[in-house]
């Protein structure tokens, strides 16, 4: 398996390492102190850092350019064939989620 | 028909000719009391012990493939109870003294063989994290022995103690450990089952969960299936690597992933590994099968899968742990490899508990330490479903223990389940 850097090109899959659904760059608010210990704040932050939707199929999912230029990627790839469609720096995807959050 | 030395003799003078299937191949009855949806080694050893203990046997057990086409028949047999944390450890003793005498109770040659497990140690701090966790089994009745570099090269000889990167400083050597032969588990179990009227039915795979619109708490009624709705009162899910898919159709996300682990066998040699040893520092592990091939695996693949199969990189990462291991390896030749799905949870621990959803049951995310939990896991989670209470060894297994603070972390790794 190879991952298509989105500045290096083709790259062994040796060199990275993996984190997990690309949705844990979208960290849940609840930072506000008044909202602690709130059940829904709880229950924000136990679905975000244990519940996995787990797809057979098409998966967005976080890898770490260790042995190479040490960016974060996020790679767009099937889990039953292992065919990868898509990898964008998550900075990338990270900023696009920020600006929609913003303009809600 | 019961095995015994009677008919092996009897068959044999009149030509083989007696023998009868092993089970049924019935078709799908529309409706069930329980329907164990997974007809793997953890859904036959639940339909077996339902119908032993609990004397519940209007049971089907659904799968989509063959028996042992999923891990019950890819994993790497081996059977122990060396674990550390009380949540753990009493559990896994069970599902062991269950091994022990497994074959009398379903009448089948299961080949189990208490041959020995010996984890390596290469620190003089893992020496004591292993005289902790050996404490740790005596306290449950699993015994264990604590050995030392002389021990190890005793009883290993031909393992690199002098190793100047992973120094082996010692072991812990679980001697009811073993090995069993594990698609005969599969066709154990079914057939054990099969013979108290229990329902085993092959390519059938279950599409759908339905569940009742107008009562409250909305329970299940059934499943659709690739062979039509079979209706049932309780449907307990037991399907590995395929739970996040199967608890998906009745709209719940789980605290698992699935990953792949890769399995490897070498030719046939003679003996010359006299248990199971594994070895932490290289992420390597290896027993020899009854026909003499060197059976082996290492560490998981390490992302997302349901592929069955994995990547190149792993089986370098593997054959260089075995390397390492015990340089004679090198002389071997590697004749097969695969792949199994692992369900792999948040804590590398198992779930074995009741879902939000009324007659919905979950079973699963056993990582790739599942096989020796077979009749463990089958036995208390027939339990949960027989008396709608966990069994008193199981009360650690909930889906909401991550929710409540209670994880069950014996690596010590977090929420990071490729890491376990």
């Amino acid at each position: 398996m190879k991952l298509p850097h989105p500045l290096l090109g083709l790259r062994p899959v040796s060199e990275f390492i993996y984190l997990g659904d690309a949705s844990l760059i979208q960290r849940p608010a609840g930072q506000d102190p008044s909202q602690l210990g709130d059940d829904a704040t709880i229950d924000a932050f136990h679905d975000y850092v244990y519940l996995r939707d787990n797809p057979a199929g098409v998966h967005r999912e976080l890898w770490f350019h260790e042995q190479g230029d040490r960016s974060w990627l996020v790679v767009t790839r099937n889990t039953v064939t292992h065919e990868i469609t898509g990898c964008e720096l998550a900075r990338d995807v990270a900023t696009a989620h920020h600006h929609a959050r913003e303009r809600q | 028909m019961r095995y015994n030395v009677w008919q092996v003799l009897k068959q044999g003078l009149t030509g083989h000719k007696g023998w009868q299937p092993a089970f049924r191949n019935p078709e799908p009855k529309p409706a069930y009391d329980i329907v164990i949806v997974g007809g793997g080694g953890h859904g036959l050893a639940t339909a077996w012990y339902l119908a032993s203990v609990h004397g519940i046997t209007n049971v089907a057990v659904l799968e989509k493939g063959w028996l042992g086409s999923g891990n019950i028949g890819r994993n790497t047999t081996i059977i122990r109870s060396n674990y550390l944390l009380p949540d753990n450890e009493p559990f896994y003793e069970l599902s062991l003294k269950l091994w022990e005498g497994l074959e009398q109770d379903i009448n089948y040659n299961a080949m189990v063989s208490q041959r020995g497990i010996l984890n390596l140690a290469h620190s003089d701090a893992q020496v004591d994290a292993f005289a902790r966790r050996g404490n740790a089994m005596h306290l449950a009745g699993a015994g264990g022995t604590l050995l030392d570099t002389a021990g190890v090269r005793k009883l290993c000889p031909f393992v690199n103690v002098d190793s100047a990167r992973f120094p082996i400083k010692g072991g812990l050597w679980q001697a009811r450990a073993g090995t069993v032969r594990h698609d005969a588990v599969a066709w154990g179990f079914a057939r054990a089952a099969d013979t108290r009227g229990i329902d085993v039915i092959q390519n059938c795979e279950v599409t759908g969960i339905r569940r009742h619109p107008n009562v409250s708490g909305s329970p299940v009624t059934g499943v659709d299936t690739s062979r039509g709705f079979i209706a049932a009162a309780k449907v307990a899910v037991c399907v590995a690597g395929n739970s996040g898919r199967v608890m998906a159709m009745a709209g719940r996300r789980l605290p698992i992933e699935s990953h792949v682990l890769q399995a490897f066998v070498s030719e046939g040699l003679k003996p010359t590994i006299p248990g199971v040893v594994t070895y932490g520092a290289g992420h390597f592990y290896i027993s020899q099968s009854d026909k003499g091939g060197l059976v082996y695996g290492g560490d998981i693949d390490g992302y997302n899968s349901y592929a069955q199969r994995g990547n190149l990189p792993l089986v370098e990462d593997v054959a260089e742990g075995g390397m390492s291991l015990m340089p004679m390896i090198g002389r071997a030749k590697l004749l097969r490899s695969w792949g199994g799905l692992m369900d792999m949870s948040m804590d590398g621990s198992p779930f074995i508990d009741k879902t939000d959803i009324p007659g919905l049951y979950f079973n699963g995310g056993w990582c790739y330490g599942g096989f020796k939990a077979t009749p463990g896991s089958g036995f208390c989670y027939a339990h949960l479903l027989a008396t709608d209470t966990p069994h008193e060894f199981a009360t650690g297994y909930r889906l909401d223990r991550f929710r409540s603070g209670h994880p069950i972390d014996e690596r010590g790794a977090g929420a990071q389940p490729n890491l376990h």
